[in-house]
């Protein structure tokens, strides 16, 4: 499944090793990465593939919010379709 | 691929302004479980709502996580019990199988222990009333709506007055917990049968077999938006509409998602904006955003029209089946602006019952002083009735006359349901016009003045 990867916080060194090392263990697939300072905040949005990872989607959610946890940073994965469904007009037809 | 702006408004709304999905409601057909036996009845309803829902909450769970948007409850709506239970007799046991299936599924509330009885009263009908205050306060999760008129129809007014009756006999049997049972009872005129919201939610008559019905909130998210518009109204009307389009696009995806793995049909999207008492999740703050120094200032009703037309304009274009009760909700005591408005006397009974003309639903979870009589709640049921008779539009009453307590005090509900602060009623009795009974027939449709 297509998802996206969101990850918020103070700017520090490691953030998008660590970030992509959680995925890579997953066998969550990167598939377009982009990062801007916002704020004073670092945001980093990644577009990932989910549909080789052995893991449930709550299960991927609760390794994230560990890796949330220790580093410090506000991190989400939520399914592509929210995204369509808010910020595009023409996507309805997709499901999740 | 998004901007880094699209996605950082879609995780502020959810983690920030408390945009959440307030309800999936699993609408569940009853009418192939009546039976003559009551034992036989109560077996059906329990075999057919445990076979379709006892992976409801798992599922809206599951949705939950893949959207990192709260479900916050997951609920089920049936058919009309008075209509599955008349030919056995047996509302008493079903109420204690709901009850059961209630439990079981983890589910947050179960709608339907409901009669419509819009134009008459059968005998059994009337013994189906008395029972709502033994079923609603031996229970937690169910909840009752009487349908008591409709525009075409007129307005029951011996329902009425029996509701003004039921009310206060609600109010007594849970007089412990502050009335609460009353916070479970809704009385309706040109109820909806596709509402997921309660305590009015039931499944009509003419639909599917099963339905997952679909409720948004997100009052949060629209008073955000707003704080960043300095523009006349036309401006604030089209701030308003986006935002909606916005969280309802979200409802649109969770009812398609839900049907489809519920295997049930998409019924709608309730776009109704959903206050919770959190601060931040009021419509009486976008209210006091667009202008008004409190919610119940002169200028409110308008305020509050140009609210509920702009939300359903922006909800309408971004789902293909709008229903239920949609507008803007104003409960008093799941409110934080109208609780704070309440108290401090800027938001009188009056002033919201002219409010409820322009929105949906009506009179809802204001507390009333305990010793208001029934006739008195009959009355203020027979007006609120009245206005959503007369303009065609749902209106409902859900007040709660707290045991024990007077004007100024506060009554707690707790959860979602809130705090509220007893409110000051007229003192003048309509007791004559309330007897009278029979009908007051149904309205004009034309010559609108």
């Amino acid at each position: 499944m297509k998802a996206i990867v969101s990850v918020i916080g103070k700017d520090k060194k490691g953030i998008i090793a660590k970030v992509s090392t959680a995925l890579y263990e997953m066998n969550i697939n990167i598939e377009d990465i982009s990062q801007t300072i916002m704020q004073d905040y670092f945001t980093m949005i990644m577009a990932v593939d989910t549909s080789e990872c052995p893991l449930k989607f709550d299960g991927i959610v609760d390794k994230l919010n560990k890796l949330a946890k220790d580093t410090h940073l506000e991190i989400h994965i939520q399914l592509q379709s929210i995204f369509d469904s808010m910020h595009k007009i023409d996507t309805d037809k997709k499901g999740l | 691929m998004y901007s880094s702006n699209e996605i950082i408004e879609t995780i502020n709304m959810i983690s920030q302004q408390h945009l959440d999905m307030r309800t999936i409601t699993l609408g569940i057909s009853l009418f192939d479980c009546i039976t003559d036996s009551k034992q036989r009845t109560c077996d059906k309803i329990y075999d057919k709502i445990m076979s379709k829902a006892s992976n409801l909450v798992k599922i809206g769970n599951d949705i939950s996580s893949e959207l990192g948007i709260p479900i916050v409850n997951k609920r089920i709506s049936v058919t009309p019990v008075s209509l599955i239970s008349a030919a056995s007799k047996g509302h008493l046991e079903i109420i204690r199988t709901l009850d059961r299936i209630a439990d079981e599924t983890g589910i947050d509330f179960l709608g339907g222990y409901s009669a419509l009885v819009h134009k008459a009263t059968t005998p059994y009908e009337r013994e189906f009333l008395l029972s709502i205050p033994e079923a609603l306060s031996t229970t937690n999760k169910i909840c009752s709506s009487i349908n008591v008129a409709t525009s075409k129809a007129g307005i029951n007014m011996d329902a009425v007055a029996l509701m003004g009756k039921i009310v206060k006999d609600c109010a007594y049997l849970t007089k412990d917990k502050d009335s609460i049972a009353c916070a479970k009872l809704v009385v309706f005129a040109n109820a909806v049968e596709d509402n997921p919201f309660m305590a009015g939610a039931f499944l009509g008559s003419g639909e599917d077999d099963t339905v997952v019905n679909v409720g948004v909130s997100g009052p949060g998210v629209v008073k955000t938006a707003l704080e960043k518009c300095d523009g006349d109204l036309t401006e604030v009307a089209e701030c308003i509409k986006q935002t909606a389009f916005k969280i309802t696009r979200v409802g649109q995806l969770v009812a398609k998602e839900a049907s489809k793995r519920l295997d049930a049909s998409c019924g709608i999207v309730d776009l109704s904006l959903a206050p919770t008492p959190v601060i931040g999740d009021s419509v009486a703050h976008i209210l006091e955003e667009i202008g008004l120094e409190s919610v119940g200032a002169h200028g409110t009703t308008a305020c509050l029209a140009m609210l509920n037309d702009a939300v359903k304009k922006g909800g309408i274009m971004a789902c293909s089946n709008v229903g239920g009760l949609s507008g803007a909700f104003i409960p008093v005591s799941e409110d934080a602006g109208m609780i704070k408005a309440a108290r401090i006397g800027a938001l009188s009974f009056d002033k919201l019952e002219a409010m409820t003309a322009v929105c949906s639903v009506g009179l809802d979870m204001i507390a009333i002083p305990g010793d208001t009589s029934a006739d008195v709640i009959s009355g203020i049921i027979a007006d609120e009735i009245a206005i959503g008779v007369v303009n065609t539009k749902t209106t409902a009453v859900r007040v709660i006359p707290v045991y024990g307590k007077k004007a100024g005090d506060t009554a707690e509900f707790g959860g979602l349901l809130g705090t509220a602060p007893i409110m000051n009623i007229s003192k003048y009795s309509p007791s004559k016009f309330i007897s009278r009974g029979g009908r007051i027939p149904a309205p004009l449709h034309s010559n609108k003045n």
